[in-house]
């Protein structure tokens, strides 16, 4: 399997905003940010503050209203296979069984990797549902289904729209554990959200912390923890409740 | 409760042969209330009937359809006395079986050079009004440009019925086929090309977003993301287009072609050959419902994703 390098990215002064109703709704208001290349960054921020539209942006699905971004220095003017999304939505094409959907990104490319494709499916459990339609699977199942459709496609970033929002706390715990090997093996730049401060302090290098629509960003913290990480040391439940006041809970909680 | 049922329906299958073997006899021992053709063959028919169906019965082929094996048994003998036999109704236009039967034995060759005749015009016109609408439904429902253009004219013509236009197309285009072609291809078209339209405009655009960070371009996105997702809607466009077609072909026939099984029953009723015109009506609408059923099957395999269940 190739392993691309990782992509460092750049936001610069992004405003963004939508028009609903007749009225100006201000969703990304002046974001600055720069990810080097291989880090995992963990977003968090109240809902509806804004998160998916920034992916959306570094996507290269829309272009911003005011701002740049930049991958390696080059503006982003369009979507990529170097930066692959797995949606909130899981949003597979009912018309492919699970393999066909995983396959998804292959087809496009013209390529034939019929193992890796196997092998994704494995990673996420999904091994004997390879012939099944989306319509025959849980919520869970589907968005296990639409992490392996974004993995199979070893991209330079990784850009997870709360990758694991549907899950049980246990298959969670299995899929954290998966995340955090592959970002390792591969090197891949991570862009995740996340609801689950916990998760983020697991997984992430560093976490950003936006406030309410529209998103500014109020936090910034290196994760300066070692790779291997256990949920009851101290220093990340002390890390936790920083966060937690950061986003709006009172000191005493 | 359930013993006398499930004994009941083992049985049921082997009823099926001897209601036919019923109608084998009357019609061959009951004298004709009238000098028909084709009793004997008939009955002859009859007996082959329900001889298969015995052995569809040992053969266990038959459960589900032997309630309507046993009721078209009793049916044609029911038909048999009350037309051969008794000759309830005015002859000429309430035939017996044996005239019908005595249609297919003589004049076989006629019908079956119009039913060809009919298919063929049918495939062509079909063929490309289908292929035609599923292509311009796809170019309204993506491409802007093509939609301010198109659209009115589309709007225009469409809803016109394609019969209307025959006359016009028989004097303006100077080979008949070729005039009926056009108009079933407008008649198989407009359905076709508002349900792909409509299908492709209500693609999931997540759809599109999903294929485009991957690094799909419009030829993908066209043909492997808009086209599936779509196709539930045109297969309602394409079974729509189907139904028009067939009035057309029949009026288009009568009206223009001189050939075809609409062209056939016509001729029949200028001849008062009433078996004639049954015969033909039946042909027809063994051919129509073929058509259809092939449609539903083709329907079936395209959408095996669907979990819906209708069944034709
Ligand atoms: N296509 C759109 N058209 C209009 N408004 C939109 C669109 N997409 C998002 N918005 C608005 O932008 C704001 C931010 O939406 P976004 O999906 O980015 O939130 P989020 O932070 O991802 O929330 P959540 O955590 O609930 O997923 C919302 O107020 C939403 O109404
Ligand atoms: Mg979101």
């Amino acid at each position: 399997m190739v392993t691309h390098r990782p992509l460092g990215l750049a936001l610069d002064h992004i405003d963004h905003g939508y028009t609903i109703g007749g009225t100006f709704t201000p969703v990304l208001d002046d974001i600055s940010l720069t990810i080097a290349p291989g880090e995992f960054v963990a977003l968090l921020g109240p809902s509806g503050c804004g998160k998916s539209t920034l992916l959306r942006l570094v996507a290269g699905l829309e272009p911003p209203r005011a701002g740049t971004i930049r991958a390696e220095g080059a503006p982003i003017t369009g979507p990529g296979p170097d930066r692959i999304v797995m949606f909130q939505d899981p949003t597979l094409y009912p018309w492919r069984t699970v393999r066909g959907n995983v396959a998804l990104g292959h087809d496009i490319a013209g390529r034939k990797d019929p193992e890796s494709v196997d092998a994704a499916i494995e990673l996420v459990g999904l091994k004997g549902f390879e012939r099944a339609w989306p319509h025959q699977l849980s919520g869970g199942m589907a968005q296990r289904a639409a992490l392996a459709r974004a993995l199979v496609n070893d991209p330079r970033v990784l850009i997870l729209d709360e990758p694991l929002g549907k899950l049980d706390s246990l298959t969670r715990l299995t899929m954290q554990t998966e995340l955090h090997r592959l970002w390792r093996d591969r090197g891949f730049t991570a862009l995740m959200v996340t609801h689950d401060v916990e998760e983020a302090l697991l997984l992430a290098t560093r976490v950003v912390v936006f406030s309410p629509r529209p998103a500014r960003i109020i936090g910034d913290l290196t994760i300066d923890l070692p790779p291997h990480r256990h949920r009851d040391d101290p220093r990340l439940l002390h890390l936790r409740k920083d966060i937690l006041v950061q986003l709006g809970h009172s000191a005493d909680w | 409760m359930t013993a006398p049922d499930a004994t009941g329906r083992r049985l049921l299958p082997w009823a099926a042969g001897p209601a036919w073997f019923l109608a084998a006899l009357v019609t061959w021992r009951w004298p004709d209330a009238d000098d028909f053709p084709a009793t004997n063959p008939l009955a002859a028919l009859f007996l082959a009937v329900g001889l298969a169906l015995l052995a569809a019965a040992a053969l266990r082929r038959l459960s589900a359809r032997a309630p309507w094996a046993i009721a078209l048994g009793l049916g044609f003998t029911a038909w048999e006395i009350a037309q051969a036999k008794l000759l309830w109704l005015p002859r000429p236009f309430f035939g017996t079986p044996q005239d019908l039967l005595d249609v297919f034995l003589t004049d076989w060759k006629k019908l079956g050079d119009s039913l060809l005749h009919s298919l063929g015009l049918l495939a062509v016109g079909y063929g490309i009004g289908a292929g035609l609408g599923v292509a311009i439904g796809v170019g309204l429902g993506r491409s802007p440009h093509f939609r301010y253009w198109v659209r009115p004219l589309i709007r225009l013509v469409g809803p016109l019925p394609p019969v209307a236009l025959l006359p016009l197309a028989f004097v303006l285009v100077p080979s008949g086929r070729l005039a009926s072609e056009a108009l079933l291809a407008l008649a198989a078209g407009f359905p076709t090309t508002i349900l792909t339209w409509s299908g492709v405009a209500a693609v999931d655009p997540a759809f599109y977003d999903v294929a485009r960070t991957m690094g799909a371009r419009t030829r993908f996105l066209v043909l492997r993301v808009a086209l599936p997702a779509a196709m539930p809607q045109i297969f309602v466009g394409l079974f729509m287009g189907l139904g028009v077609s067939f009035a057309t072909l029949v009026v288009a026939e009568m009206l223009g072609v001189k050939s075809g099984l609409g062209f056939y029953m016509q001729w029949a009723q200028g001849w008062a050959a009433y078996p004639n015109m049954y015969a033909a009506l039946l042909v027809m609408s063994l051919m129509c419902t073929g058509l259809v059923t092939l449609l539903f099957k083709i329907r079936d395999r395209v959408l095996a994703w669907q979990k819906d269940g209708l069944k034709w």
